[in-house]
């Protein structure tokens, strides 16, 4: 199946994945209108030091933990992708607590938010691959 | 800090309706233009370091940035203009020359532009390239000027070492060290999957692009960094830099700062140490000298590689290229004073020289004149724009085209011609690892074989227009060349008629 | 073909299932579950209370799961007798189920520890709180004037109360335990929570208990007398062995198995909260009653029953639990400078931040409201990572992947995991 790749090589730290990740979950039309004056809860994060920057977003894992461990069922997989259904999260973070990768977040509701490659919002392909100005996230078959 | 002489050229505009803080233009600035002041919860701007390079434009999410130039200026003056004032501050600040990048930006007539390419109608038919045969292939090197047979009357057909083009254009020197690791990576890339040639400079061949050496031409300069016999077996042909269209009549300058180990390694050079190219190859003072080089390098790869000659466009040209042509040498490369350069003094790189349409048209026809025109092949260089350029430059009598800005725009350069400050926001010329990143070549090397294979189709089709299937049968055919605007002198040296005629 | 049987439709039952079909996809499956409709999780009960689920977002898998994997489901039914030299299972109806590969997962049950005068509470304003029956009946039971004393301040306990806040007039906790929380928080850490409890209006009772009851009236440890009109009793659970210790299998706190999920039954597994499991940071086996050690157990038996190849050896402790929108994640053993740990803790009014680390291994942490990438942690645990392998103060700060070095970055990010 197709993934998100990063490849640290050629991460900027421009940090615009986070950017086009929330304005692509945010349901609007305008980037300005979804993100202006708004702490953003983007589902791919950007770790950095001075040497060295790359972006984090849920890996799909074949094996995930986070849904080994959700207590509401409201993690599953999915055609390889592993998804998280708000109906049912209950904000327990369990998934936080198991993710190796740190790839999942409190969202603004108090859910739990996670990377679902864009495929249920209106950008149908991960927005943070389709944005990166250098090819450090790809999102392709390997 | 005294009197502050010099106001900022450029402002920064924001459209703060627009911002949203990501503070990308703060990260990607490499001049500390832009910054974010939490406090304000605002994005402020220091203009004084703006160069202009558009980064942040282009990678502001919700085009919220222009960079206009400011309207601060100082009374007008037809003779001092703003520019002249300007520097003439820098200098009585600095007490140093005046550096610049990137090709003479002046107002000097730009000729391909006065030159109208022919098209076919009702008597010769033109070609479509879509549905019939077309040859942008050329061949560099010396050609046999008459047949050729052996002892039995059979035909001999053996060529001296040629290169093959899939188009009459190359991607001509620029060093590593004035440009980066992954600009080299794209070109060497480009070049072979293209089919093309692309040039060390004079900064050797780092050892990762060995494997690029079939499309590669090494090159060997006044100050002769990175020359060894791997190195000239490794490139598909050798080239000899006597002079560069940005700064003629003057050598090269790599300030030690840039050069790392990678740079040192490929250099043969200490680390830190500045690497200077002297204004002359101090062992070439005559054409014999030139020969004596041309012939060993030949000798050192056992006459299989063709050797360059690369000069700049000055003012005997054509008497230079005809020494040139004597030399031994299988191809002259000459570079118009439009040339592009890491960095090069101001005053060399605006007012030396003279435009290479006028050294092409020249040469060519002297070297005609004086039936030596098969004793080489000719490539021009010094701003060859557009397939247009490159199909009235063939036309003037070239056999190929050299081009290295229109490259580094492929890149992403934004020709702020700032290359000399080495903070090169595009990660092009650039040797800050954290810059250099920016230029991912799996991107670079992309854009640059679709803007060739774009030029190759426009070439094509233009071809097509005046009835030639093949780039060789234009080559000299200035009979397909009008001037426009052009006075009787300029129209003379071109050797073309005006338009109308 | 086999015949698989489960006892106990929960987490660990469900994912039983699901690991049988991820090999045999035809045989077929019994469930025997106590519970008339097990398709949910229990932890939920108290976001059922709170309105932040309701019955029919609390089903852990789709409506139809057990019929679409080919599961005949015996619910309201009792697992009796365990019969391992027949195969056979003797339900409280009477009925008899044979069985090639049978996986226990009876969960566990509250436990109550003697009380003076318990009987003399009225049943119905006397409730547990593990189930949805419990939730369910407990919610009719209230109303805005109700007075609840909810016995223990653990996990079930605390829950219970924040899923009570607003129904209630009034809501008393109290643990015989000078803290909050006590078996995953510790002195530094335990106050946060209070302090976030007793400002949401519950009224904390440390160090202190009922001893006796009389009626609806608690006399406590310290002498003071509470009257309520709703008990909960919520001190703790204890894992449902009984049918397998009857039948023979090894038995100590809980059922003993190995990593593959067996016990020491031929052809009897077991997971969930009735078994005892490794501890990867003490190397002993332990009550690890924790929702993700039971799915991970659970569809490991599932694997092994039908034939496949599944360990289960990273089991620890760990919790992720949230009070009044505090987060608090716990992994691990809290080793002491006496044990050769060492802790790093970073600790303000209202955060704490604490790791546990033995002999150049994390073994535990304590997370209050600075839960961010907490899971790296956890890895760092499960894993047996040795900390000289990367930048540990790095991680210390600020958990990431940078203090795991490039290569390590470059292979989770950049290839399949």
């Amino acid at each position: 199946m197709k993934r998100v790749y990063v490849n640290e090589k050629w991460c900027l730290g421009c940090h615009l994945c986070e950017y086009n990740c929330a304005f692509a979950n945010s349901g609007e039309r305008d980037m300005v209108k979804a993100l202006k004056g708004r702490t953003i809860y983007p589902r791919v994060h950007i770790e950095e030091d001075d040497q060295i920057s790359y972006a984090v977003s849920c890996r799909h894992c074949t094996d995930p933990l986070c849904v080994k461990g959700c207590i509401a069922g409201a993690l599953s997989v999915k055609d390889g992708t592993v998804c998280i259904d708000h109906n049912k999260c209950v904000g327990c973070f369990t998934c936080i607590l198991l993710c190796p990768y740190g790839a999942v977040s409190p969202g603004p509701d108090g859910l739990a938010l996670k990377c679902e490659l864009c495929l249920e919002n209106a950008c149908g392909a991960p927005a943070c691959a389709a944005g990166c100005p250098n090819q450090a996230i790809v999102y392709e078959e390997r | 800090m005294g009197i502050r002489y010099l106001t900022p050229e450029f402002e920064v505009v924001r459209n703060d309706a627009r911002c949203i803080r990501c503070q990308a233009c703060a990260r990607q600035c490499a001049n500390e233009v832009h910054r974010y002041d939490a406090d304000l919860d605002m994005m402020l701007s220091d203009e004084m370091q703006c160069v202009n390079c558009q980064r942040c434009v282009s990678l502001c999410p919700t085009n919220a940035l222009k960079i206009v130039h400011s309207d601060c200026r100082l009374r007008e003056n037809a003779n001092w203009d703003n520019a002249h004032i300007r520097e003439v501050y820098k200098q009585a600040d600095s007490g140093g020359m005046l550096l610049s990048s990137m090709g003479n930006p002046e107002p000097y007539p730009v000729y391909w532009d006065r030159l109208l390419i022919n098209a076919s109608q009702v008597t010769n038919p033109s070609i479509d390239p879509l549905r019939e045969p077309m040859e942008t292939r050329v061949f560099l090197g010396k050609k046999p000027s008459r047949i050729r047979r052996g002892e039995n009357g059979e035909l001999d057909t053996t060529l001296t070492p040629q290169l093959e083009l899939s188009m009459p254009v190359m991607f001509s020197a620029m060093s590593y060290g004035s440009i980066s690791y992954n600009a080299h990576e794209s070109l060497a890339r480009a070049a072979t999957e293209l089919g093309l040639y692309y040039n060390t400079g004079e900064g050797g061949l780092h050892e990762d692009f060995y494997q690029y050496g079939p499309h590669t031409i090494v090159q060997v300069a006044s100050g002769r960094f990175g020359v060894h016999e791997g190195y000239l077996q490794a490139g598909a042909a050798i080239e000899i830099k006597i002079g560069q269209g940005a700064k003629p009549g003057i050598g090269g300058h790599l300030p030690g700062i840039k050069v790392g180990a990678d740079i040192s390694r490929t250099r043969m050079i200490p680390e830190g140490s500045d690497a200077i190219s002297p204004a002359p190859h101090h062992d070439i003072y005559s054409i014999e000298d030139l020969r004596q080089l041309v012939c060993s390098l030949k000798e050192a790869t056992a006459y299989t590689k063709p050797v360059i000659v690369k000069v700049a466009a000055v003012h005997n040209i054509a008497a230079i290229a005809s020494g040139i042509a004597r030399s031994g040498a299988d191809i002259i490369a000459i570079d118009g004073f439009h040339g592009g350069t890491g960095a090069a003094p101001t005053r060399i790189r605006d007012s030396v020289g003279i435009p290479i349409e006028l050294a092409l048209a020249a040469v060519d026809q002297r070297l005609r004149d004086e039936g030596i025109r098969n004793n080489v092949s000719l490539v021009v260089g010094g701003s060859i724009r557009s397939s247009a350029d490159v199909v009235k430059a063939v036309a003037l009598g070239a056999d190929a085209c050299y081009v290295a800005t229109a490259a580094l725009l492929a890149l992403g350069c934004h020709l702020c011609r700032t290359c000399q400050t080495g903070k090169c926001n595009w990660g092009i010329a650039t040797q800050r690892p954290e810059l250099v990143k920016r230029l991912n070549p799996d991107v670079g090397s992309r854009r640059l074989v679709n803007l060739m294979t774009a030029w190759n189709h426009e070439i094509k089709e233009i071809l097509g227009g005046m009835g030639i299937n093949s780039i060789e049968a234009l080559r000299g055919n200035r009979l397909m060349l009008r001037g426009i605007g052009l006075n009787g002198k300029e129209l003379e040296i071109l050797g073309v008629s005006h338009a109308g005629e | 073909m086999k015949h698989y049987v489960i006892i106990g439709g929960s987490i660990a039952g469900m994912n039983c299932i699901e690991g049988i079909r991820s090999v045999d996809p035809d045989g077929p499956i019994t469930l025997i579950s106590a519970e008339p409709d097990s398709n949910y999780c229990r932890p939920l009960i108290s976001y059922y209370l709170e309105g932040k689920t309701d019955r029919e977002r609390m089903r852990y898998r789709a409506p139809d799961f057990f019929a679409a994997n080919g599961c005949e489901v015996r619910s309201g039914v009792r697992a009796e007798k365990l019969l391992p030299d027949k195969k056979q299972v003797q339900l409280s109806d009477g009925g008899v189920v044979d069985y090639d590969a049978l996986c226990v997962a009876t969960g566990s049950s509250p436990f109550v520890p003697r009380f003076e005068g318990l009987e003399t509470v009225d049943e119905t304003k006397r409730f547990f709180f593990t189930q949805l029956t419990d939730a369910l009946s407990l919610e009719q039971a209230v109303d805005s004037t109700t007075r609840v004393l909810v016995i223990g301040a653990g996990f079930i306990g605390l829950k219970c109360a924040e899923g009570l806040t607003g129904r209630v007039a009034e809501i008393t906790v109290c643990d015989l335990a000078d803290r909050a929380m006590s078996s995953i928080l510790d002195a530094d850490s335990a106050p946060i929570l209070e302090r976030r409890l007793r400002a949401n209006g519950l009224n904390l009772l440390l160090g202190d208990s009922a001893v006796r009851f009389d009626g609806c009236t608690a006399l406590m440890k310290s002498g003071k007398t509470l009257e309520f009109d709703i008990l909960v009793l919520a001190i703790g659970t204890r894992p449902n062995t009984a049918l397998l210790a009857e039948a023979g299998a090894a038995v100590g706190r809980g059922v003993q198995i190995n990593d593959r999920m067996e016990t020491s039954l031929p052809d009897v597994w077991a997971a969930g909260d009735c078994v005892e499991s490794v501890d990867v940071t003490t190397g002993e086996a332990g009550l690890l009653a924790i929702l993700p050690n039971a799915s991970l157990q659970g569809r490991c038996a599932g694997v092994n029953m039908a034939g496949g190849e599944a360990v289960f050896d990273k089991g620890i402790r760990m919790n992720s639990i949230g009070f009044y929108g505090m987060h608090i994640m716990t992994a691990g053993n809290y080793f002491t400078g006496e044990d050769g740990g060492a802790a790093y803790a970073d600790i303000t009014e209202t955060r704490c931040k604490k790791l546990f680390t033995r002999d150049g291994y994390l073994t535990g942490f304590i997370l209050v409201d600075d839960i961010s990438h907490a899971g790296i942690y956890t890895a760092l645990i499960r894993e047996r990572t040795p900390l000289e392998q990367i930048d540990f103060d790095a991680v210390k700060k600020q958990p990431s992947l940078l203090p795991f070095g490039k290569t390590y970055c470059a292979q989770k990010l950049g290839g399949v995991v």
